[in-house]
């Protein structure tokens, strides 16, 4: 997928971390990507001169302050809005999860599962075969016919992830997706998503404004100001995995992730006052 | 299951001190041990099964299985409403007691049982039943086939909606008597004309249903639909028509009621020779003054709504409430 549209000179970005040499293709970039809302005379500018490549196969996490675009830039990467201006590539299919579960609520857990396939017309046996696979990678066998209102937060997570790997999606775009959760069961699913990314392969762009989680799970951690989204600092996470939250490693980056995001909104809040 | 929840939230509130905390002064986390791990495969197998254990554990914590107690909600549900019948039985005698009318007129509750009884043992009283039955039931799917083609065409255009919305609505609070002198000019004295009044009276509650149930699904719900791939149809198919279902389960309800009443009413006022049905039966019994059979053939018109509406109606609705998780 690739929408052009006007291009402007790359606004330069900020790396922080050691640069790592990655040579795995590229599975989402953008260039320049700006998205403006008008309404009326007024116009608001929720993207501005946004850079951003992502490797395939790589986890990638974007964190920011409220009204930095997170959600427009998912938008724009799973298709739904067109950016004002700038270039949106996207190899394969976008895959989509919100912070609501979205399960169909008439549908077993199989069945929500079995649906992407059931829209791809996939033959029935291999489409039994592969929820079956899908509910053991997230340790849902059991609950196979269960209807969602009988699982818990935590566990409809677990069928959404389920049903987003069973699109087969290229790239999994995920819009804060455990932030309606409990701290225990974020942390358990933390280490569930990271075991499953590792097995399964996909690219992941995670959108959260938990910047522990974002240095938790991301091999990049990208910063994003606010009003315009424009994008403030890179950083490389180089730990080891599988990680822990709470491991020093993490916390050390979340504190930096943290300062940064501190001083964009600070630079915010001097901004306004000039105004 | 309110105590876990309490104890998470619990945890969460924690979990942000701890992360607050960190942001400004790091130090504060040296009270827990950095985990440090050993990259063998040994190790990660290890840690992938105690992962699958917590996550079994948290399900197991999560999960209220407490059994429903079925037979103890089947009294509770139904001695209230025999009761009910008891009451409004003891009222009636009490009526006919005080002497108000003379009970020629208005017959006493036995009187009129006695009457119910010995028509049910004659095979005409089942036939009338039947013909009436049928009729209600050719309007009723004539009226579900044109009131969902409606609902859905208005819920899929935004034109259509437009156009003939608030008609729909206009429609359903037209009295079903008001139809009758355009059914008579349009098809006489016939079937045609019943089933018409009839198919007016249900259709446009049963779009109107069809229409508040589209309306009702949350939206999240129709974009998880596109994200995973609906197309048109696929999208009415798989997201739009089973999520407005208990919407447009309200409407059937209510359509069935408003298609009863407009056949009884049709039944009254187009009498048609040799075909007798419960309505002529009223009808003919008041004509020849004949009231405890009057009243016998009322109470069949009120058992008959009340059966449909209990054991089909709810029965279907019931199902769909429990599977989806809307019962208390």
């Amino acid at each position: 997928m690739t929408i052009a549209g006007d291009l402007h000179l790359a606004e330069p970005e900020i790396h922080v971390g050691p640069g790592r040499l990655d040579d795995r293709p590229t599975a989402v970039a953008l260039h320049n990507v700006t998205k403006v809302y008008r309404s009326g005379r007024r116009s608001v500018a929720a993207l501005d001169g946004i850079n951003l490549d992502v490797r395939r196969g790589s986890f990638t996490c974007i964190v920011g302050a409220s009204g930095c675009g997170k959600s427009t830039l998912l938008n724009v990467l799973a298709g739904v809005d067109t950016p004002t201006s700038g270039q949106v590539t996207v190899h394969g299919r976008a895959g989509l999860m919100f912070q609501e579960s979205a399960l169909f609520p008439w549908l077993t857990v199989a069945d929500n599962v079995a649906l992407p396939l059931r829209l791809r017309k996939t033959a029935r046996t291999t489409r039994q075969s592969r929820v079956a696979e899908l509910l053991e990678l997230v340790h849902l066998t059991d609950f196979a016919d269960r209807r969602p209102h009988e699982l818990s937060g935590g566990m409809r997570q677990r069928v959404a992830l389920a049903r987003a790997l069973a699109q087969e999606a290229d790239v999994l775009l995920m819009d804060e997706p455990f932030g309606a959760l409990d701290a225990m069961t974020r942390d358990v699913l933390h280490d569930e998503l990271e075991r499953i990314w590792q097995q399964t392969g996909t690219t992941i762009v995670f959108v959260t404004h938990n910047v522990r989680e974002a240095a938790r799970l991301g091999d990049q951690v990208i910063l994003l100001s606010s009003r315009p989204g424009r994008v403030a600092a890179t950083f490389d996470v180089d730990l080891p995995r599988p990680r822990r939250i709470e491991e020093r490693g993490v916390s050390d980056l979340a504190t930096e992730i943290t300062r940064r995001l501190r001083q964009e909104v600070a630079r915010h809040g001097r901004h306004e006052r000039r105004r | 299951m309110a105590a876990t929840n309490a104890a998470a939230d619990a945890a969460a509130g924690d979990h942000r001190a701890i992360g607050e905390a960190t942001d400004t002064a790091p130090a504060t986390t040296t009270a827990i041990d950095p985990v440090t791990l050993d990259h063998t495969a040994a190790v990660l197998t290890q840690v992938e099964s105690h992962l699958a254990e917590e996550i079994a554990g948290l399900d197991a914590l999560d999960i209220d299985d407490t059994p429903r107690r079925r037979l103890a909600g089947l009294w509770s549900s139904s001695w209230p409403k025999i009761a009910a019948v008891m009451l409004a039985l003891a009222i009636w005698q009490l009526v006919v007691w005080s002497k108000w009318k003379p009970e020629y007129v208005l017959p006493a509750p036995a009187t009129a049982l006695d009457r119910l009884w010995a028509m049910l043992g004659e095979g005409s009283t089942w036939a009338m039943i039947g013909t009436t039955l049928r009729r209600a039931a050719t309007g009723f799917a004539i009226a579900l086939a044109i009131g969902t083609l409606i609902g859905i065409a208005v819920s899929m255009s935004r034109f259509v909606r437009t156009a003939v919305g608030s008609l729909i609505t206009g429609f359903q609070t037209m009295p079903s008597v008001a139809w009758f002198p355009l059914a008579l000019v349009l098809f006489r004295l016939s079937e045609g004309a019943i089933l018409f009044v009839v198919v007016l009276g249900a259709a446009p509650s049963i779009a109107n249903g069809l229409i508040n149930g589209v309306d009702q699904i949350p939206p999240v719900l129709l974009r998880a639909g596109r994200v995973l791939g609906t197309r048109r149809l696929t999208h009415l198919r798989h997201v739009v028509l089973p999520g407005a279902l208990p919407g447009f389960f309200g409407g059937l309800k209510q359509g069935w009621a408003f298609a009863w009443r407009s056949l009884l009413a049709g039944e009254l006022l187009v009498i048609i020779a040799n075909k007798p049905s419960i309505g002529s039966q009223l009808q003919f019994a008041r004509d020849v003054n004949d009231y405890p059979a009057m009243i016998a053939v009322m109470i069949i018109i009120l058992v008959i709504g009340v059966l449909i509406d209990s054991l089909v109606f709810a029965g279907i609705e019931r199902g769909i409430r429990r599977r989806r998780g809307l019962t208390a």
